[in-house]
């Protein structure tokens, strides 16, 4: 039977709604700090329930706390998103038209592209040919840094992809509207945007799954097609995963 | 379940000649019959649009404009407006521990306000936000002290003996008199206005109404009681107006 709601779920929101999105420890101690404060009781390492009692209020209103992960290093967050879009609504109140426009078009370019990341460079040209409103190259860059602080793109070496919050955000938008296009990871099912693709069938996996799927295997092969996996099998604990897409040399590969 | 499409939040629609400043005044017995001839579902769908609309501008700390609600929110629901803000607040409360409260009850504007207890070192935003309150509340804590108003020049000078200063780049604030004139003017934390007949022009600043809301006297002289290590009474007058504004 679901929980009442209480200050100690409020307190949790309003939180987790200025965060708008927040790791799995630091969403467990907020939700001990927002038990203690309220001097409610706190059920330890049961945050999905505390979650769901705020769900079931969130419904109606078409929010949800939700569970995702991090394509990055493979985290758990925690994100308020809205279910009711068939489009990026939530955004279309926050920004102008030719920057929505401009996040689209970012959109379009980050599918696309083989690894995940749009390039500064093809972001500020596509910035040139706006329908809605031109924008000089200045103003875009200071646009993308806006996005990137609201937490709907990441940058990393002057390239773009999308944030974990977007991706929790939009997935089913996404999936919706890149329907040939957007992969899913073979192994959680969930879309990806950065990810590891066999070179033969094409069969997507998310880096952080790769880790996990191959951590025991010592010649990994694609889990679709056998084929050998040429990728090296990005590490757990590293965090950083550029050169865990580096493709093994012919001679690392017969090392192994 | 079918969900009509959300309007685009920004800019008008065609032919909208409707004066969205007025809000029509109805007896209750009026504002019934309007119910009934709506159904409860778009009634709710309407409230859910309106919640939603509250929070992405608050989140942003912009206050929103009744304007703004008509026009872009209520639309031709018009003649159940009351009825509609009366249960997106209860939503608001139930659901998020948030109310509306109108800071110019002239022009009918609002702003979110928690009314769960407020609590010391409570962590809102852990990021450049935190940094940017703390900055707000040393200038809030100095227009205070200084009874209520200070001249832009004495602002300043205090902030540049924490080296803030408005014509360099702060490596964490960036431009910080944008910041302080432009972006804490705009979410009503700070009320700046010219002084008449000041050439070069000199400005007044004081506390904006949502300043005067999501904090009070007394904290901020528990502030900078805390930064002095003296009791709050230490400052006799600042004590009795926090005293009293309780």
């Amino acid at each position: 039977m679901a929980a009442q709601m209480s200050d100690a779920h409020r307190r949790f929101l309003q939180v987790l709604m200025s965060h708008g999105i927040m790791e799995g420890a630091e969403a467990r101690k907020l939700h001990r700090c927002c038990c203690e404060i309220s001097k409610a009781y706190y059920a330890q390492d049961k945050l999905d329930d505390f979650v769901s009692t705020i769900n079931n209020q969130l419904q109606p209103l078409f929010m949800q706390i939700r569970k995702g992960m991090s394509e990055v290093d493979g985290r758990t967050h925690y994100a308020l998103v809205n279910m009711a879009e068939t489009e990026i609504t939530k955004m279309a109140s926050d920004y102008a038209e030719n920057e929505l426009e401009l996040f689209r078009k970012t959109m379009d370019l980050i599918i696309l592209s083989e690894n995940g990341f749009a390039s500064s460079t093809d972001i500020l040209n596509s910035a040139d040919q706006l329908k809605t409103k031109k924008m000089k190259k200045k103003e875009a860059e200071q646009v993308l840094k806006i996005f990137v602080d609201d937490k709907w793109l990441s940058e990393r070496n002057g390239e773009y992809t999308l944030h974990t919050r977007c991706i929790m955000e939009m997935e089913q938008y996404i999936l919706s509207t890149y329907p040939d296009i957007a992969k899913k990871c073979n192994i959680c099912h969930s879309l990806a945007i950065q990810s590891q693709a066999c070179e033969t069938c094409g069969t997507g996996m998310h880096l952080p799954c790769v880790g996990k799927y191959f951590k025991t295997q010592s010649r990994p092969r694609c889990p679709q097609c056998n084929d050998f996996w040429p990728y090296e099998i990005p590490d757990r604990s590293r965090i950083d995963s550029q050169s865990s897409s580096r493709r093994v040399s012919r001679r690392e590969l017969q090392s192994l | 379940m079918s969900q009509r499409k959300r309007s685009r939040g920004s800019g008008l629609t065609q032919g909208d000649d409707e004066d969205f400043s007025v809000v029509p005044t109805q007896s209750p017995s009026q504002v019934q019959r309007n119910l009934e001839s709506r159904s409860q579902e778009e009634i709710n769908r309407k409230v859910t649009e309106l919640v939603q609309f509250l929070l992405v501008k608050d989140q942003k700390k912009i206050p929103i404009k009744r304007v703004d609600i008509l026009k872009k929110v209520i639309r031709e629901y018009k003649d159940v407006y009351s009825e509609i803000v009366n249960r997106a607040g209860r939503t608001l409360q139930q659901v998020f521990g948030l109310q509306m409260v109108e800071i110019d009850t002239k022009h009918h504007i609002y702003i979110l306000t928690s009314t769960l207890p407020r609590v010391e070192g409570e962590n809102l935003k852990q990021d450049i936000q935190t940094a940017k309150l703390g900055l707000l509340i040393v200038i809030l804590s100095f227009i205070f002290m200084k009874g209520n108003s200070a001249k832009d020049s004495a602002v300043w000078e205090f902030l540049r003996r924490l080296r803030v200063h408005p014509g360099e780049k702060h490596e964490v604030f960036g431009d910080v008199k944008k910041l302080v004139m432009e972006e804490f003017v705009r979410q009503k934390y700070l009320e700046i206005t010219p002084i008449p007949l000041t050439d070069p022009p000199e400005f007044n600043f004081q506390w904006g109404p949502r300043a005067a809301k999501e904090t009070s006297k007394k904290d901020i002289l528990s502030f900078v009681a805390k930064m002095q290590k003296k009791e709050p009474s230490f400052w006799i007058s600042q004590y009795n107006e926090a005293k009293a504004n309780t």
